[in-house]
């Protein structure tokens, strides 16, 4: 569904990324491990169209869309949930979930599909999303990009500043939705859950795709290596 | 006594102009962080459109605005999108520089076209005819009309932000832009359209301030300072708030005038900074 | 590896240009100081006129530029130097052309309370807020009889000194004004002050974690800016020896201002220069055009400002990476000694 060709990034004269290939199928998990600085939120962004890319760097679903902007990228089916979450604080719980239905995509999730699946937003709707427990917020942000009816789901660092178990009941949420299909990337701190909960994955190190491979055939050691670059 | 509750009841309603002036300026800053130097340029602009208009076409002032508002909305558009988009940033200069430029050549445009005279918009008996509540206390239908009609924008502008999809758009992209992209927000498209609707406001203000009072080319920059202090007096955060600060300015403008017709506006600058050295948020700031 | 590493590096300043550029102003200085027994009367006054508009782009460099301040209302402490020097020349038996530094400090003085308030706004807000402070000042003056009210007063303590006498000491104190300003800012940014203001105009909040007091740096910057603007009224009014309230604080001053900077960018020293002299020469040949030179000034500030956010001198010293004012350090890494 989604392939990236030799992509490479810059931030004015830095370059960040280096030719990445990496590639996600219609209905797979990807995830994206590796340091901080790796690269890893430098490809999400060249990925939805906040960093410019090479127009042929990235194809989505047959298109090429390196260096579109990311509204049109949003419209096209590719839906973030941000590192930081990311909610609007001025707007309510339910209007962030409405903002996440802002491109009108047709599909299974509406806002009442998304109640049933994290009741909690529902107990919290009218409240500013800012009373949120960061649990809360984390899945306040996915209930809102699910809603954008997405191809693929990204999401950036979702365990980020969680307690284990909530991180847990998230992932858990996550699976429920991957039995009726999902595609998507995750990138995470967290090196276990990702080869728990993904198909396939990629190391970053220093812009670079150190491994890639099927997640339960790599072994520890290999993840390591190429974690640190030793 | 009387003379003194109808000074307070002028200054209400001359509140309601500000309001209009201030209601303008308050959604470009909160959409888009930009303060728009050239506005109350802007504002005469529209008045001496309302004016040629008027005369040219020979239509009552109400027709003149109706077709006014149409082509403020799409030279708010037009303006974000050709120039205001290239100001936003994170550089503090240019959006001041480029507003300041604007409001130069608005200023100097209008006195090449309409020369330096004063003039005003014909509105017939409206402008005098007034609404008698008994015991000396008379109300103008204009100011009236005036109030009225800054009570319908600020509702309109507060169901526009709270209640539409469009809204909830402008909202989202004032807290994080780029958030609201991923969201599939065109920023550039929701700027032009919040510069356009409040180009429409400030059609309507300019046509009510051109019948209300003389008018000339260089009058601009003191609305900027009206309309800039009911922001401030009322508060960041709520048109609702903006409206009060209207009606506060133009009853400490109103009290001047009666204490010393030099003293007016002079008031109404040291209640704004009275204010700003008690209350710096305003009286009414929308808590985040 | 049991080596003491000392890197060691130069901090360099100077750049070849720079020490030209030393050389030619003092070159400058010394030609100019000779005009009054020369040149004509016109020329001295427009001078003085130009080194008015010099000091006060200086002072709204430093503001903007460095301090991070955009204020639309300079015009405030003008006024207040003019109608100082007024006021203190004409009713005192001070010699008036004292009364020009007094006036200064005057401005500066008032700049203080003036600070206390404006500084609770932020950004475009401060600006206008600026400009309501300027306004105030304007009605005040324009409603005090006794200074003339709104048609405004003379100066009439200079009428027994012959008319070249008055117009040779006031160009040599526009002389000194002009080049004392330049001096002044570029001193002051060479200093540890310059570079902590440097740090916050790039960013406040790692400034403020390295210590810098920001609050009180930008408070000084703000009254250092009223104490020029106040001279440079002073010396205005000097000139014109006829001041009004309109003329003392009206927002042309920062109108013609901020067109200079828009030219010479800020964030140099050299810049607000280039675009006073460039100013002066389009007012010269153009002047007569009114509204339209107006408009086009408008116009050209706008189209400036969309396409080269850092002015023209700033993009052209860019592009050709020329400093005649270095205020920058530049870092120069010599051998790493191992031992």
């Amino acid at each position: 569904m989604l392939t990236t060709h030799n992509l490479t990034a810059f931030y004015g004269d830095f370059q960040a990324l280096f030719g990445i290939d990496l590639e996600v199928n219609a209905g797979e998990i990807v995830s994206i491990i590796g340091a901080n600085g790796a690269g890893k939120s430098t490809f999400l962004k060249t990925i939805t169209g906040l960093l410019k890319a090479p127009h042929s760097a990235v194809r989505f679903e047959g298109r090429d869309i390196g260096g579109m902007p990311a509204h049109r990228i949003a419209q096209a089916g590719i839906a973030m949930v941000p590192e930081g979450r990311r909610l609007f604080a001025s707007l309510s719980v339910e209007e962030n979930l409405k903002m996440g239905a802002y491109t009108r995509r047709p599909g299974r999730f509406d806002l009442d599909a998304v109640y049933a699946l994290l009741p909690v937003l529902k107990e919290k709707r009218t409240q500013p999303s800012t009373s949120l427990s960061g649990g809360q917020q984390q899945m306040a942000a996915i209930g809102r990009a699910l809603l954008a009816n997405p191809r693929l789901l990204i999401c950036d660092e979702i365990s980020l500043g969680l307690a284990p178990i909530v991180v847990k009941e998230i992932y858990e949420i996550l699976g429920r939705i991957r039995k009726e299909g999902l595609t998507a990337i995750i990138v995470e701190q967290d090196v276990g859950m990702a080869r728990l909960f993904s198909d396939r994955l990629y190391c970053f190190q220093e812009g670079r795709v150190s491994l890639s491979g099927r997640s339960d055939a790599l072994s520890h050691e290999a993840i390591s290596k190429a974690y640190f670059g030793v | 006594m009387i003379a003194w509750i109808d000074t307070i009841v002028q200054g209400v309603l001359l509140g309601g102009l500000y309001a209009l002036f201030a209601m303008g300026l308050s959604l470009m800053f909160g959409v888009m962080r930009l303060v728009n130097i050239a506005h109350g340029d802007f504002i005469l602009l529209a008045a001496f459109a309302g004016m040629a208009l008027v005369t040219g076409l020979g239509v009552s002032p109400g027709i003149a605005l109706l077709v006014l508002m149409p082509l403020a909305f799409a030279f708010g558009y037009g303006l974000q999108r050709g120039i205001l988009n290239f100001a936003l940033g994170r550089d503090i200069l240019p959006p001041l520089l480029i507003t300041f430029g604007l409001s130069i050549v608005i200023q100097n445009a209008l006195l090449q076209i309409f020369s330096a005279d004063t003039r005003s918009i014909q509105a017939g008996a409206l402008v005098t005819a007034s609404l008698h509540l008994g015991e000396g206390l008379a109300v103008g239908w204009l100011p009236l009309t005036i109030f009225v009609s800054a009570i319908a924008v600020a509702l309109a502008l507060q169901w526009l932000f709270g209640a539409t999809r469009i809204g909830r758009a402008f909202r989202a992209a004032a807290d994080d832009s780029e958030a609201a992209q991923l969201m599939g927000v065109d920023n550039r498209h929701i700027y032009a359209l919040a510069t356009a609707i409040a180009m429409v406001v400030v059609a309507i203000a300019g046509v009510f301030h051109g019948i209300r009072t003389t008018i000339a080319p260089t009058d601009g920059p003191a609305l900027l300072l009206y309309a800039f202090e009911a922001v401030v007096i009322g508060g960041l955060g709520s048109f609702w708030g903006t409206f009060a600060g209207g009606v506060i300015l133009g009853v400490a403008q109103s009290i001047g005038f009666r204490l010393d017709p030099g003293w007016g506006i002079l008031v109404g600058h040291l209640a704004f900074l009275a204010v700003l050295l008690v209350k710096p948020n305003g009286l009414f700031p929308k808590t985040r | 590896m049991d080596a003491t590493v000392k890197p060691t590096f130069n901090v360099l300043r100077a750049t070849r240009a720079s020490r030209a550029g030393g050389i030619i102003a003092l070159i400058l200085f010394a030609v100019l100081a000779s005009l009054p027994f020369w040149a004509d009367s016109s020329w001295l006054r427009l001078f003085a006129e130009f080194a008015c508009f010099l000091v006060l782009a200086q002072m709204w460099n430093l503001l903007a530029g460095y301090g991070g301040l955009v204020s639309v209302g300079q015009q405030a402490f003008v006024g207040l130097g003019g109608y100082a020097l007024v006021v203190l020349a004409n009713h005192t038996t001070l010699n008036p052309f004292l009364c020009l530094p007094l006036a200064g400090l005057i401005a500066a003085l008032l700049a203080v309370p003036t600070a206390l308030v404006v500084f609770r706004l932020q950004g475009g807000y401060f600006a206008i807020g600026t400009w309501v402070v300027a306004e105030v000042y304007r009605l005040l003056f324009a409603n005090a009889s006794f200074l003339g009210g709104g048609s405004g007063t003379s100066l009439m303590a200079l009428r027994g000194i012959p008319k070249a006498t008055r117009e040779s000491i006031t160009f040599w104190i526009a002389l000194v004004l002009a080049f004392g300003s330049v001096a002044l800012v570029y001193w002051l940014l060479r200093s540890r002050q310059g570079l902590a203001l440097t740090a916050i105009r790039d960013s406040e909040i790692a400034a403020a974690s390295q210590g810098i007091d920001v609050r009180a740096v930008k408070f000084l910057v703000y009254v250092i800016a009223a104490l020029g603007a106040g001279l440079a009224g002073a010396l205005y009014f000097l000139s014109n020896l006829r001041i009004s309230p309109d003329a003392a604080f009206g927002v042309n001053w920062t109108a013609y201002i901020i067109f200079i900077v828009v030219i010479g960018g800020i964030g140099t020293i050299e810049g607000p220069i280039v675009g006073t002299v460039i100013y002066f020469l389009l007012r010269e040949f153009f002047g007569d055009f009114g509204t339209w030179y107006l408009m086009t000034l408008g116009l050209v500030a706008i189209v400036v400002m969309v396409k080269f956010p850092k002015g023209l001198w700033g993009y052209a010293m860019q592009r050709l990476d020329l400093r005649f004012f270095p205020v920058q350090r530049r870092v120069q890494f010599l051998e790493k000694e191992t031992s």
